[in-house]
């Protein structure tokens, strides 16, 4: 294998926008990223998609080559991604698999969602189709609510506090507000994450990512040729993507994600690092809960501490592992096709030093974690600056 | 068999709007498979003891023991 390089960013805003369908944002994030990576249309031998639900929410199918048609691809092999929440990332890791084997050099990844266009209890449904239907969703569960019940569990077995979780919704609150991106630029405090509308208890609309429309793009190439196109390409140290049991009532241990555990040690090893090492990390808080449980898989916090590391502090911008310094999914929002190739975006930008009011003061190895369902997919990815 | 895990749903899928809140939880059976499914009755715990009631559309609705 060889070693790849991101050579081009591009991002829309996240937010509602109902003036915008899903072509549109795509192919926005796409050219946004080929002038980013002083890229061409014809110089694209390969175009990798990651779209969770276009065709439940827009009605559109055979979104690859719909969408490369939008850009001025023209012939090249064209194809959509599908993980629920870890398509971006599923995408990315397949883009970076054939150009690490060299079967491509230049390869644009995009992901996209156009969620807003429906109303919440049809988004509900939709998202709630990344689950198991016949089961779990059939009795009536959410997306919400499963994580809701690892909250419970977590929260029983290790005596995580329900203010621990509020800690992760006001940081990452805070840290979206300096996001010129993010789709909700919104300071909350405890207070106001405990009393916000019950989703699912104990979670509250606080404690729940955001219903977005947005698209996210890298370019990648060999690292070899990476100075061809840019004067700042990012390595990718490694990316590992990996899958787990469906439903969440076919785990022993639902406190656990154990996809995201093996997706972390393969990534470690591959990058020849330890989690002691990253510098700082992009992580899948679709819930509060999310980021918690992360912490302690990615063996950042002890097992079970994950609620005390952040209401301790050392997941701000200012702690030892900043921790979604984009404001993650909880306030940058989440359109979920785009989420793992926007996370990809946001660590590459803080390698580069372009990450504005968000920069970071360590900002040379960063960490990326993008969760599919409610554990089944995982992509754990590690980028370090050239 | 009894609750390993619990939830009140508020905001709830399109199908079952009419329904919330409702409480879903997954059950320890005791052979110690697992299964999600309604609560009826009074809310319940982690480690309370649950009995059947009734199976609904394929789908196990549990209420407390011994009540």
């Amino acid at each position: 294998m060889r070693p790849v390089a991101v050579i081009g960013l591009g991002k829309t805003p996240f937010g509602a926008f109902p003036d915008r369908d899903l072509r549109s944002l795509a192919v926005e994030a796409g050219r946004k990223c080929l002038e980013n990576g002083n890229v061409q249309p014809p110089q694209v031998e390969a175009f990798y998609l990651g779209n969770f639900a276009g065709p439940a929410f827009v009605g559109q199918n055979h979104l690859a080559p719909y969408i490369g048609e939008g850009l001025g691809l023209d012939g090249i092999p064209s194809t959509r991604f599908e993980a629920a929440c870890a398509s971006g990332g599923t995408a990315f890791f397949h883009a970076w698999a054939a150009v690490a084997a060299g079967i491509y050099d230049v390869v644009l990844v995009a992901g996209v969602e156009k969620m807003t266009s429906q109303a919440t209890p049809r988004v509900a449904e939709i998202l709630a189709s990344a689950g198991d239907v016949s089961g779990e969703m059939k009795a009536g569960a959410t997306f919400p609510a499963l994580f809701a019940m690892i909250a419970r569990r977590h929260m029983h077995d290790f005596g995580t506090r329900r203010e621990d979780l509020a800690a992760v919704a006001v940081k990452n609150h805070a840290n979206g507000a300096r996001n010129p991106l993010a789709h909700m630029r919104k300071v909350v405090t405890i207070e106001q994450v405990l009393a916000g509308k019950p989703v699912a208890d104990p979670l509250t609309v606080y404690d729940c990512s955001l219903v977005s429309d947005g698209a996210a793009a890298v370019l990648l190439a060999p690292l070899e040729r990476a100075a061809e196109f840019t004067a700042k390409p990012v390595r990718i140290a490694a990316v590992a993507q990996t899958s787990d049991r469906f439903a969440l009532d076919e785990k022993d241990d639902i406190t656990t994600f154990p996809a995201v555990k093996r997706a972390a040690a393969k990534a470690y090893q591959m990058a020849g690092v330890g989690p002691r090492d990253i510098e700082f990390a992009e992580l899948h808080d679709c819930f509060t809960i999310a980021e918690i449980v992360a912490l302690e898989d990615l063996g950042f916090a002890p097992r079970g501490q994950g609620g005390r590391y952040t209401s301790e502090g050392c997941t701000l911008p200012t702690g030892q592992l900043p921790v979604n310094a984009s404001g993650g999914l909880k306030s940058k929002g989440h359109p979920v096709g785009a989420t793992g190739v926007g996370q990809i975006c946001d660590v590459a930008l803080q390698i580069r030093g372009e990450a504005g009011e968000m920069q970071l003061a360590r900002h040379e190895l960063g960490l990326a974690q993008n969760l599919g369902g409610s554990g089944a997919s995982a992509v754990v990815t590690v980028l370090r600056a050239v | 068999m009894k609750v390993y895990t619990e939830t009140v749903v508020h905001s709830a899928p399109e199908a079952y709007v009419n329904e919330a809140p409702y409480q879903i939880a997954i059950v320890i059976r005791d052979d110690g498979s697992r299964v999600t499914g309604r609560i009826l009755g009074g809310r319940v715990s982690i480690d309370d003891e649950v009995e059947l009631a009734e199976t609904r559309g394929g789908v196990p609705y549990f209420k407390k023991a011994n009540q």
